[in-house]
């Protein structure tokens, strides 16, 4: 009983029994299902991205000098670093899938018209500040990809016209990488960033009690101003149901499962693995974002150089304006898909168009093979005269860096598998020596002998 | 309802709205200094780096004999600008060419268009970039791929027999 004595005494100073039986007790609309699970589960990342993030940070030295040793100690060494790192890593991942989610499920309900439209804004800036933590976390692998995507982010900011170099040298914290450009993205990582999460959560949860979840759109009212208000008060008063257990039991099998997901990820798959050192002066780099900015990476490399630029500067800003601008454009009216066709067109657009950028990302069919192998003797067909000899220039010109032969080879420029039945002599003399397209001329590089054989080798290739 | 000839409303402290006001706008006054006070070596340390003058030594980067005319090399230096905790990123490097007797060029590594590091493939005398494929002729110039510009130069000088090279920061493009 003193357990009980003691409660009704806290309860009495503080309030809190109150507040918190409010917060469980707060009535939800009737039929709303697994679709609204997913913000939650967004938090529960979230709150696994501290845990785990604070554990990290006992042990990762922020300095460029030592970053990259205290990882491996985290990977290899202290008792649950790999699983940590994993956990973080998955988590990260799980958090930007789950906050992508719950937005295209909130835009396709319709739920950010009246009254939530300012539910929707907050949601937005959390969306992105969870993308700002996915990027400053990439670097804080402070790997070789964590440094080059440094730079490539500097030259990105770069591109903004007038004060690029003002902003570049901000996030380098100079004009170069150096000693405080680690220090600047983890202080960002670990404290600024997530400050603002938690007054963004704070303000998005606050809201959501204050508008009551929206209703599912088959039970739906239009959202009028002067109707809305009074018909949803009365919706919960006859079909209402507290949150906890009767929505809350969803939310929390579905975190349960995320969780279980990514611990799984975690000591299965294991972190992301360390590339080589922060040293700058290694070319032998071939720099990568993370997966969820692959889209991003492949978009850069695919579009007109004339749209480069805008793409870089004004498409994230042109991005967040649209997001910002939806419930005051569009923040009336019937929520219901039926009245909305286009709505899923633009989600399926969106993923769609994502997904197959990423896709490109991972395959990077621009960027030359710099480790490819010479083509096999077998492929070839001799082993000795000017086929031969220009079998074994088409790979140490490069040639085969952007070519492939019979499987061998990158993917840049064209197949030259089958070259000899496209293209005559003059014609492969010309396309070689001139290049043309995205590819660079040879005129200058080859003597005659050169060209001789690696003509009479491209020749053979029928 | 009485119109009275002074309107004073009068709250609990017994003061009336004009010194209300008055202690409202002192108040806001306040925290907004103290805020400023704070402020300003907060903001002043995270936007000090841009105006931080840029001062680039020469660094050396070996004796000239060992250099071949023709041949295009890494060179790498420590930079003078680093912290002490820097590390292994206090290295840097440049590509360096020696183009006659007399004349040698040296380019930055960043490829021109989002900076990432080309590699010299001496076979096929290009610099290619292994990120979006920029590739660049042995003099710099764009040889394919997005990028628009030549490869970035540093000035270089030969003193007393020996190659200096004169870097500066990472050229934004």
């Amino acid at each position: 009983m003193a357990g009980s004595r003691l409660g009704t005494w806290l309860d009495d100073r503080t309030g809190i029994g109150a507040l918190v039986r409010r917060l469980l007790d707060h009535p939800v609309p009737p039929r709303v299902g697994w679709r609204y699970v997913l913000g939650s589960a967004t938090l529960v990342a979230f709150l696994l991205q501290v845990a785990t993030g604070i554990a990290l940070a006992t042990l990762y030295v922020p300095s460029t000098a030592d970053a990259y040793q205290s990882l491996q100690y985290i990977t290899h060494d202290a008792a649950f670093g790999r699983a940590l790192r994993g956990l973080h890593y998955f988590g990260a991942s799980a958090m930007m899938i789950l906050i992508g989610a719950h937005l295209a499920r909130v835009f396709l309900t319709g739920s950010y018209k009246f009254p939530r439209e300012v539910n929707w804004l907050s949601g937005v800036l959390l969306l992105f500040l969870t993308t700002l933590m996915a990027f400053t976390g990439q670097l804080l692998r402070w790997d070789q990809d964590g440094v080059w995507s440094e730079v490539v982010a500097a030259e990105q900011a770069g591109r903004v016209p007038g004060i690029g170099r003002a902003i570049a040298h901000f996030l380098l914290a100079g004009d170069r990488i150096g000693g405080p450009t680690l220090t600047r993205s983890f202080a960002f990582h670990v404290f600024f960033i997530p400050a603002l999460i938690f007054a963004g959560v704070g303000l998005h949860i606050y809201l959501v009690l204050r508008t009551g979840v929206s209703e599912p759109p088959e039970v739906s009212a239009p959202a009028d101003p002067r109707t809305y208000r009074p018909w949803y008060t009365r919706l919960l008063e006859r079909e209402g149901r507290p949150f906890w257990p009767s929505a809350a039991w969803r939310d929390l099998l579905f975190a349960t499962v995320v969780l279980a997901t990514v611990i799984v990820l975690a000591w299965v798959v294991g972190p992301a693995p360390l590339g080589k050192p922060p040293d700058p002066t290694l070319v032998d780099a071939s720099p990568r974002p993370d997966w969820y900015f692959l889209w991003y990476y492949a978009l850069l490399a695919t579009v007109p150089h004339w749209l480069e630029s805008l793409t870089m500067v004004l498409a994230p800003v042109i991005a967040i304006i649209v997001l910002l601008a939806l419930p005051f454009v569009a923040g009336r009216g019937s929520r219901h898909l039926r009245d909305r066709p286009w709505a899923p067109v633009i989600v399926l657009v969106i993923v769609g168009g994502v997904a197959w950028f990423a896709y490109e990302g991972g395959r990077a069919p621009w960027s030359p093979r710099f480790g490819a192998d010479p083509i096999a003797a077998a492929v070839v067909g001799t082993t000795a005269g000017p086929v031969s000899d220009g079998a074994q220039l088409f790979h140490d010109k490069g040639c085969e860096y952007c070519h492939m032969i019979a499987g061998t080879g990158g993917v840049r420029g064209p197949d030259l598998t089958h070259v000899a039945r496209r293209l005559d002599r003059a014609q492969l003399v010309s396309r070689v020596l001139g290049g043309g397209g995205d590819m660079p001329a040879y005129a200058g590089t080859l003597t005659d002998a050169e060209l001789q054989s690696l003509i009479a080798f491209l020749e053979s290739r029928r | 309802m009485t119109d009275t000839a002074t309107p004073v409303t009068v709250d609990g402290s017994g003061a009336p709205p004009a010194r209300r006001r008055f202690l409202a706008w002192v108040s806001l006054g306040l925290a907004s200094l103290a805020a400023a006070a704070v402020g300003v070596p907060v903001i002043g340390l995270l936007v000090a780096p841009l105006a931080r003058p840029v001062g680039d030594r020469w660094h050396p980067v070996g004796p000239a004999s060992r250099f071949r005319i023709g041949e295009t090399v890494k060179v790498t230096f420590a930079d003078t600008q680093s912290t002490p905790w820097s590390g292994r990123t206090a290295a840097t490097a440049a590509w360096l060419r020696r183009v006659s007797d007399t004349e040698f060029t040296a380019f930055s590594l960043n490829c021109t268009h989002l900076g990432c590091p080309v590699r010299w493939v001496a076979g096929a005398k290009l610099f290619m970039c292994p990120c979006h494929g920029g590739v660049f002729y042995e003099d710099g110039a764009v040889a394919a791929g997005p990028p628009q510009r030549a490869l970035t130069r540093y000035p270089v000088r030969v003193s007393q027999g020996t190659v200096q090279i004169q870097t500066s920061g990472l050229p934004i493009t």
